[in-house]
């Protein structure tokens, strides 16, 4: 059986919260250049052009893209045959620990939600994690801000609301959105599952890169439809008006109950940031 | 075209600004965002003095990142305003004239800026590397305590902003997305492509 340490994990992370916070993924930069040609709003392509170049500021001067360096969201998939000598979830949290630390990153975390102290690392992580065939770990830090992340929303709809309930949700929550999770966005949903479930998706969603679709033809027709659909409604970038409320769109789906349609839309901005490792 | 202002400002300043216009500010500005509103209000509660006057100043709605070795400060872009607008008018009728955020204010901020005579610009949401070169000087002076929270001092030169919200009730957002808006719908009609 092949052995990792927890230490290698740990360096791992530290690692990837660092460069996730400097380096826009290469999708988001692309899919911004391409957003300031198809933008017919002069104001909104100025916009646009900030962001851009904010992007290579922050790789040139090892800056963080967003002063919101987030909560560090994990992914972890473990293989079956792997054996970590150590804790492996000690391991993530020091690698946050570390990351945040010594790389200069904002310590947004307060150890209880109401007592609201903070807690000077940014631990703990959220951790997601799974069990797959193999003996290798892939570990993937999303660090998310929570400017964006304050206006997602979840809602367990009934069968009868069917597509059309929603995409009406969806589009309510752009609105309700509007300026405040810095357009342009990028938006995760989730549809079916259960009630914890349906969040999840929705969060992977927004791993996934900008220039695929879902491999279900008719997924994918939803998510052009509707991205096309809310950069009709002139949010723009930072909401002061334009094509450009949306860069991207991604929907998960997963079997759910005979009596539900659960539906969750996790907004993001364009600072998605995401870094995978594979050990 | 921007226009080049300096804190502190003056009613004057104020009033010749118009939602959407441009400007490069400069000068010294507060850092203040959630925990340390929370705690100024709690200090007009008890009729303790604020962390610094807030007579023709502006609060500008940050956290920066940790200032790295060798710079003047970290990362810097506005959080999200609306999270402060309960505490707004209190600070307002106490002489604030200008607040740095990102997103729309409720309809009391927006009244009470009219009465007082404020100001709220818009800061570019995560464009801080780029903005992070507008800093000058930063210092905490309030509640170290609070981590990215405290209150800093902070001295700009030419941050780029735009007057999100003017001291007559106008609004840039709704403005900008109206007009924006309007454009397409007179494309639609001389058949001019998108």
């Amino acid at each position: 059986m092949r052995e990792i340490d927890a230490e290698q994990i740990a360096s791992t992370v530290a690692r990837l919260c660092v460069e996730a916070n400097r380096e826009l993924p290469a999708d988001v930069t692309e899919a911004l250049a391409a957003a300031g040609m198809a933008e017919p709003w002069a104001p909104a392509r100025d916009m646009l052009d900030i962001l851009s170049r904010n992007a290579v500021i922050a790789r040139e001067t090892a800056m963080p893209v967003c002063q919101d360096t987030g909560m560090a969201v994990v992914f972890a998939e473990v293989g079956q045959d792997l054996h970590i000598a150590g804790s492996f979830e000690e391991a993530v949290h020091e690698g946050v620990r570390r990351g945040y630390t010594e790389g200069w990153l904002r310590k947004s975390v307060v150890g209880d939600p109401l007592e609201r102290k903070n807690t000077g690392d940014n631990t703990p992580a959220v951790l997601h994690t799974r069990l797959v065939p193999g003996d290798r770990l892939t570990l993937t830090v999303a660090p998310k801000g929570f400017g964006s992340e304050n206006m997602s929303r979840l809602k367990m709809l009934v069968p009868a609301q069917g597509v059309e309930g929603v995409r009406a949700f969806l589009m309510e929550t752009v609105r309700l959105a509007g300026a405040n999770p810095c357009p342009p966005m990028i938006i995760g949903m989730g549809i079916g599952g259960d009630f914890e479930m349906v969040a999840e998706l929705a969060k992977r969603a927004l791993l996934e890169p900008l220039d695929q679709r879902n491999p279900d033809p008719r997924y994918a027709a939803l998510e052009t439809a509707w991205l096309e659909e809310i950069n009709g409604l002139g949010i723009g970038p930072q909401g002061l008006g334009g094509r450009t409320t949306c860069l991207g769109l991604h929907i998960l789906t997963m079997a759910t109950h005979i009596a539900g349609l659960p539906v969750a839309v996790n907004i993001s901005c364009h600072v998605t940031r995401h870094k995978t490792a594979v050990i | 075209m921007e226009k080049r202002l300096s804190t502190p400002l003056s009613q004057e300043d104020v009033r010749s600004l118009r939602a959407g216009d441009r400007v490069l500010l400069s000068g010294t500005v507060y850092t203040a965002r959630d925990a340390a509103h929370l705690r100024m209000m709690a200090c007009i509660e008890q009729n303790r003095p604020l962390p610094f006057e807030l007579e023709g100043q502006v609060i500008y709605y940050a956290g920066p990142t940790p200032t790295p070795p060798g710079r003047v400060i970290g990362s810097i872009g506005p959080t999200t305003s609306t999270r402060m607008d309960a505490a707004t008018p209190a600070l307002l009728a106490r002489g604030l004239r200008g607040m740095i955020g990102k997103g729309s204010r409720g309809a009391a901020v927006l009244e009470a800026m009219e009465q007082y005579g404020a100001v709220y610009f818009a800061a570019v949401g995560g464009a801080a590397a780029l903005m992070a070169q507008c800093v000058t000087g930063c210092e905490v002076i309030a509640w170290d305590d609070l981590g990215p929270e405290s209150v800093k001092r902070l001295t700009l030169r030419d941050l780029p902003l735009i007057v999100a919200a003017d001291a007559y009730g106008a609004d840039a957002f709704a403005q900008g997305q109206q007009a924006y808006l309007q454009s397409v719908e007179a494309r639609k009609t001389t058949g001019e492509p998108g």
